[in-house]
């Protein structure tokens, strides 16, 4: 007894090399991915953003369609960036809505103006709170969701030109 | 040619350790008598410390010898010297060219700048991967070199076990360093200016912390060292033990430091207002502290009363795996932390390989022969030695925990892939309460006897402080409602252990008092002064974080703040801009604080800059944000009573290890003088 106790802090030591021998093989990943992938969207009514456009429920989800949902702010820089690929999106017939967090109406608005319009509905999330519940932890973050209201995929970070045939992938896949 | 000189020097002192490492064998081997010829723990068995110092084992080390294996012995000690010379020639080729900023160097101009101030340039040179793992092996080189040169006391097997283990330690990280880790690589083409050290980096503490806390991290190889030794040559016993501990002490007193430092830096540069965050890379400095601690304690049992053997060597092992481990998780890049400038798996791949032959070798090692080490004298659980077994149960205990919680997201990621983060609630809601348990032993300990005691006269001996303590309690109950339970208890604790670890010193001669004791009663002390600290900031630190335009005045605990303006400035490197505040408090004369939002153009990074306020109460604590946009400017005051005293206590642990030091060595002195003597 006594002997096997002498080998414990070797078998410890083991454990510890191999847990840490498979963290280095894994490659560090700093993304926080949402726990809500695959499960249905939180029922939510959210405010008009803008005068201009509808705003964004739960109900609006659940259409029997894959729809986008964009949440963004006129405030971000990367939202300025992704801009035209939520455009070249929506030219290829993909319907986005959107969610403009921490934002103002006047600025949602100028920011639309500016940097174009792809937008069906645009829900205001004054407080991030509806962002929090999506599992986001950022702006701009995309996520699929499928004609029943579920979240099929996320994409976290500004939607670059070579992410767009992605975007377009998972939008076909919850179909 | 600077470089190449440098690189050269590290090749050559890689040879030198490599020869340290095989005569070390050699010898070991080509006399095997010497191997395993029972242990000279006979010395000090059941005699009190003060008799059995005067019997110290007889000088072997340093005398000449006839055998083969006392001329290959006689060569170990001059080449580890000379190693730890070259490896510091090498170090200081590369302070050389950080000075001059010689960008044709990659590691220089991926780190450094010519326009930077000369104490970050010549700081920069460990402020980055490379240069810290060659700092690493400069402190390694050192220790080994100072044991070469001092160590008169350890049987020559072991001295000589000794130095082949720490020749067998610097192999594997001079290998790191020239194959995957090359401070000294060339650069082209050279580039027209560098690319900035990481302004938060900027700052005197680098050139101080890092160094710090290297010599504490790597002088624990020491004892590890000492533990091969004595396992390969079955050597444990109180002659041992007495070798080892102005080492190990020397180690703590600089890891004790470090952290304290480190602490601070943290607290004023990071613009936080919080002194410790649990991040894993505090978490790597204060897990080696922690075994250090209790090895310090238990070496003390192995000393004086030849108990603890294995234990011992054990805790010796796990000190200086901590260090690694540290190392490891920080170079690694396998967990996040804002320490981690080398994100690089290949490296950690090969961190990972040293560590598995390391501490697998010597953990195999200490399961092989331990057992054949003869079991220590025994004691009663009222004893001295009882406290400081319990003492080194709430140490490994704390140990085990900051562990778990550091490896725990590892842990998971491994078995279930999610990600997830261990924050300052699991940490002190564990930590806490048991590190309360531990200073209240800490209080009681050395007013123990050691062997035996009984417990009605140990009552006497603590009425005092457990009278100080209760009425702390009572005070604190009626006079400040509200303080939630850890602040509570560690604030009444930190009295009743602050008059508790003076008692030693009553009733004796103070001048006549031994230095080592006079030790003992300040570092014990300085925890008392820590933990008051650390419970009066959690306890009554007040808060303000708001918006304000110039003009308006806010208020801050016992003080009003008027934002009298702000201004843009430049540095050398730096553009800024400054808020001025005019402080005052009551009645008492107004006066500024200037604190500043940096912006450092390469590589481009903001940095607060605080302004900070000492008072004998505590700290005022300013910081200046963001502007809204709109005219106000975020501005983030702290008032932290008493925060000082937990640098202050820190200060106090280390400067009782000083004194502890110097009295060991002076006695050890004096005995082998007496000696000489008789």
């Amino acid at each position: 007894m006594k002997r096997l106790f002498l080998w414990l802090p070797l078998t410890v030591f083991v454990a510890f090399l191999a847990t840490v021998a498979v963290g280095l093989r894994t490659p560090p990943e700093t993304e926080i991915r949402s726990q809500m992938i695959g499960k249905a969207m939180p029922d939510f009514a959210l405010q008009p953003a803008v005068a201009s456009h509808p705003p964004l429920s739960a109900g609006d989800l659940r259409t029997g369609r894959p729809r986008l949902v964009n949440v963004f702010a006129s405030w971000c820089v990367p939202c300025k960036a992704e801009a035209p690929q939520l455009m070249a999106l929506k030219r290829r017939g993909v319907p986005i809505d959107g969610v403009a967090v921490r934002d103002r109406g006047e600025d949602v608005a100028r920011f639309l103006a500016d940097w174009g319009d792809p937008f069906e509905r645009i829900g205001a999330d004054p407080a991030s709170r509806f962002q929090f519940a999506l599992g986001s932890s950022g702006v701009p973050e995309t996520f699929v969701v499928d004609g029943k209201g579920v979240i099929r995929h996320q994409h976290i970070g500004d939607i670059r030109p070579e992410n767009v045939g992605e975007i377009i992938a998972a939008y076909e896949a919850a179909k | 040619m600077i470089a190449e000189a440098g690189l050269a020097a590290l090749w050559l002192a890689a040879a030198l350790s490599l020869l340290q490492l095989g005569l070390g064998i050699a010898a070991l081997k080509s006399s095997p008598s010497l191997l395993g010829e029972g242990d000279h723990a006979q010395h000090g068995g059941g005699v009190a410390e003060e008799a059995s110092s005067a019997t110290p084992p007889p000088r072997y080390a340093g005398s000449p010898s006839p055998s083969p294996m006392g001329r290959m012995g006689d060569a170990i000690r001059p080449i580890a010297i000379v190693q730890a010379v070259l490896v510091g020639l090498a170090f200081l080729a590369l302070i050389q060219l950080f000075l001059r900023t010689d960008l044709s160097v990659k590691l220089v101009a991926a780190n450094s700048h010519s326009l930077k101030p000369w104490l970050y340039k010549f700081a920069g040179a460990w402020g980055n991967h490379e240069g810290s793992m060659l700092l690493w092996v400069t402190v390694l080189a050192l220790a080994g070199a100072a044991v070469a040169l001092f160590e008169r006391r350890l049987p020559e097997r072991t001295l000589i076990a000794t130095l082949a283990a720490q020749a067998a330690i610097g192999l594997g990280f001079y290998a790191f360093l020239l194959f995957s880790s090359n401070p000294f690589e060339r650069l082209f083409p050279v580039p027209a200016e560098g690319n900035g050290l990481n302004p938060l980096l900027q700052d005197p503490g680098l050139a101080f912390h890092p160094p710090t806390l290297y010599f504490g991290y790597v002088g624990v190889s020491i004892a590890f060292s000492f533990a091969v030794g004595a396992l390969v040559t079955r050597d444990v016993g109180t002659a041992f033990a007495r070798a080892m501990r102005p080492w190990v002490l020397g180690a703590w007193i600089f890891l004790t430091l470090g952290i304290t430092a480190g602490s601070y830096w943290a607290y004023y540069e990071l613009g936080w207002g919080g002194w410790w965050f649990w991040d894993p890379v505090e978490n790597a400095s204060l897990m080696p502290w922690l075994a250090a601690t209790a090895l310090l304690h238990s070496v003390t049992v192995l000393a004086t009363r030849d108990g603890l053997r294995a234990w011992t060597v054990m805790l010796a092992v796990v000190a200086f795996s901590m260090s690694m481990v540290g190392t490891f998780l920080v170079r690694s890049g396998i967990l996040t932390s804002v320490h981690s400038f080398a994100v690089d798996p290949e490296r950690g791949a090969f961190i990972l390989v040293l560590l598995a032959l390391y501490i697998g070798g010597a953990l195999t090692l200490f399961g092989l022969r331990v057992g054949t080490v003869k079991e220590g004298s025994t004691f009663e659980p009222v004893s001295r030695e009882g406290a400081l077994v319990l003492n080194n149960l709430l140490l490994s205990a704390v140990l085990g925990i900051v562990l778990v919680g550091t490896l725990y997201p590892l842990i998971v990621e491994a078995a279930t892939g999610e990600k997830l983060s261990v924050g300052p609630p699991y940490f002190n809601a564990a930590a806490g309460p048991l590190a309360l348990v531990l200073v209240a032993a800490m209080a009681a300990g050395p007013l123990l006897r050691w062997r035996r005691d009984r417990l009605r006269e140990v009552a006497g001996r603590i009425a005092l402080p457990i009278l100080v303590t209760a009425i702390a309690l009572l005070a604190l109950i009626l006079f400040v409602p509200g303080l939630r339970i850890l602040p509570l208890l560690g604030l009444m604790l930190a009295l009743g252990a602050g008059a508790a670890s003076l008692a030693p010193l009553w009733k004796r001669k103070l001048l006549r008092t031994p230095l080592f004791t006079w030790g003992m009663v300040v570092a014990h002390l300085g925890i008392a002064v820590a933990l008051a600290g650390m419970a009066s900031e959690s306890a009554f630190t007040k808060e303000t974080l708001v918006a304000a335009r110039v003009g308006e005045t806010v208020s801050v605990g016992p003080y009003r703040l008027r934002f009298a303006s702000v201004e843009p400035l430049a540095g050398p490197n730096w553009t800024a801009v400054e808020a001025r505040l005019v402080v005052s408090r009551g009645a008492g004369p107004p006066f500024v604080l200037l604190p500043q939002s940096r912006m450092f153009s390469s590589p481009p990074t903001e940095t607060s800059e605080a302004a900070i306020a000492t008072r004998l109460d505590g700290q005022l604590y300013t910081v200046i944000g963001k502007p809204d946009g709109g005219g106000r400017w975020q501005l983030r005051l702290w008032w932290k009573p008493f925060v000082t005293l937990i640098w202050l206590g820190g200060a106090l642990v280390a400067f009782g290890g000083f004194l502890a030091l110097v009295g060991r060595v002076s006695r050890e002195r004096r005995s082998v003088r007496q000696e000489a003597w008789a």
